[in-house]
């Protein structure tokens, strides 16, 4: 059998979203309450697609791509106990409309079309660090709004906690290896249509 | 602090335990999360819910999910949905599947379901390809599309789901894309609400046998039309369409097909017609 890439390279190059994809922040309601709902559900998203993203990675059999989406799953979650918390909310809000972003998702919430079934943590912590940027500059255009000054301060201070998380995420990725040019080559390649 | 009314239901009640084989970076995966997230927002309990499939990569649909359901015979989903719809009304019941399930295998069912407007969801996730079987072109496949099972393309021209659906009765239409799965969970959730047989094609793309179709998060866009209950309009919308208008291309008024709950015919009266 020859050696092939497993998809064109141009599709299984996990690079693309971040371009395309600018989510602009639903303009939040008025309240702080209703803020910190919108960044509950934001952390929501983006813990349960990456929890998704661990599954898919298992079935496929990357465990160590696995591990890594399943850190970060609780990493968010992590986040979005800390809202509940902090807000003092026993249970999670029921009015969360999931479907309240004005882009397609949440700004921190990674796509499906992103995955590749050979890809390396390197790849994952690229997906991450778009996630993180976006959710900065998502928390960053809410705190430049005339909004009451309880969002606005909580706003920066998100934007503050996401630019952390941009640094913490490129520390990570400087730890792991850069995949080799053909990281996507499969011996046994589900696909014989190329 | 800020009172807040507890969650009814969450996405994840709808979800089972077993895990989508799904390739990953596959759209059904956005399906499967937009169907459970309108399921939530509709609060509708679990068990009050059927998923009816046929056979193909997204018809494994009704085993990731805790509802009832179907997994049935190739091309069936909706026969077996429109019997389930009909003795039990109380369910909320979604058929789902493929272009290949639906349209080639399935083609006359979907027609006539259409047709009987029996209340229901119809969910397609088109690919284009047949890819639980390694990719064969499918009845949505460009006539052009070049690959080792098709070469040159098969020269023949696709099918037009939403204007079958449309001419032969469908109560509500749209085109949804698994890239947009809050999106589409609207969609579906319309859909849901909506009586009669409602059918919803998602643009869902097949990253393993089309990986090009990755491409599609930049074409997809929303319909730039209000949605239209009169046929002859969303006829000639449906005509010119380009194939990635997203959003209810049209939503009727006709009445769902009801069957009387109460046996017209007595048991006897029919011996009666048997007897020699």
């Amino acid at each position: 059998m020859t050696a092939k890439r497993s998809q064109s390279k141009k599709a299984a190059t996990p690079t693309k979203s971040a371009k395309r994809r600018v989510t602009r922040s639903a303009p939040p309601k008025a309240g702080f309450g209703d803020f910190m709902k919108q960044a509950y559900a934001m952390e929501l998203e983006a813990a349960t697609r990456y929890a998704e993203f661990a599954d898919q990675m298992e079935v496929a059999n990357n465990r160590e791509v696995a591990d890594l989406f399943r850190k970060l799953a609780g990493i968010e979650t992590l986040h979005a106990k800390k809202i509940l918390e902090q807000m003092g909310w026993k249970t999670p809000p029921a009015d969360l409309a999931p479907f309240r972003w004005e882009g397609l998702e949440g700004p921190e919430t990674g796509e499906h079309n992103d995955l590749h079934y050979l890809m390396q943590p390197y790849h994952a912590l690229q997906i991450a660090l778009r996630n993180e940027q976006r959710a900065a500059e998502f928390f960053a255009s809410i705190a430049r709004r005339a909004l009451p000054p309880a969002v606005l301060d909580a706003a920066r201070e998100m934007a503050g906690e996401e630019r952390e998380h941009v640094e913490l995420v490129k520390d990570w990725l400087a730890r792991v290896p850069k995949p080799e040019k053909d990281w996507d080559v499969d011996l046994d390649p589900p696909n014989f249509n190329d | 602090m800020t009172a807040v009314a507890a969650v009814a239901f969450t996405p994840q009640s709808y979800k089972s335990d077993v895990k989508p084989v799904w390739c990953p970076g596959c759209g059904d995966f956005s399906v499967l999360s937009a169907v459970t997230k309108a399921l939530a927002k509709l609060e509708l309990p679990p068990e009050q819910v059927a998923v009816v499939s046929g056979i193909g990569c997204s018809s494994r649909m009704p085993a990731y999910t805790n509802c009832y359901g179907f997994h049935g015979v190739h091309g069936r989903a909706l026969p077996a949905a429109t019997g389930l719809k009909v003795a039990r009304p109380d369910l909320t019941v979604i058929a789902a599947g493929g272009d290949g399930d639906g349209y080639s295998i399935g083609g006359n069912h979907f027609l006539h379901a259409c047709r009987r407007n029996v209340d229901m969801v119809y969910i397609v996730m088109d690919n284009r390809v047949y890819g639980m079987t390694k990719g064969q072109p499918s009845p949505t496949t460009e006539p052009d599309w070049d690959s080792k099972l098709s070469p040159h393309g098969t020269g023949l021209r696709e099918f037009y789901p939403l204007v079958i659906a449309l001419a032969s009765g469908a109560n509500f239409i749209a085109r949804a894309f698994a890239g947009d799965p809050n999106g589409c969970a609207e969609l579906i959730g319309q859909a849901i609400r909506t009586p009669g047989f409602s059918f919803i094609e998602v643009l869902s793309p097949c990253v393993t046998f089309r990986p090009e179709q990755r491409d599609w998060k930049a074409m997809a866009h929303p319909a730039a039309v209000t949605p239209t209950d009169d046929p002859a309009r969303a006829a000639r919308r449906l005509m010119t369409d380009d194939g990635f208008n997203i959003g209810v291309l049209y939503a009727g008024s006709r009445s769902p097909y009801r069957p009387q709950q109460a046996p017209r015919v007595k048991p006897a009266e029919l011996e009666k017609e048997f007897a020699l």
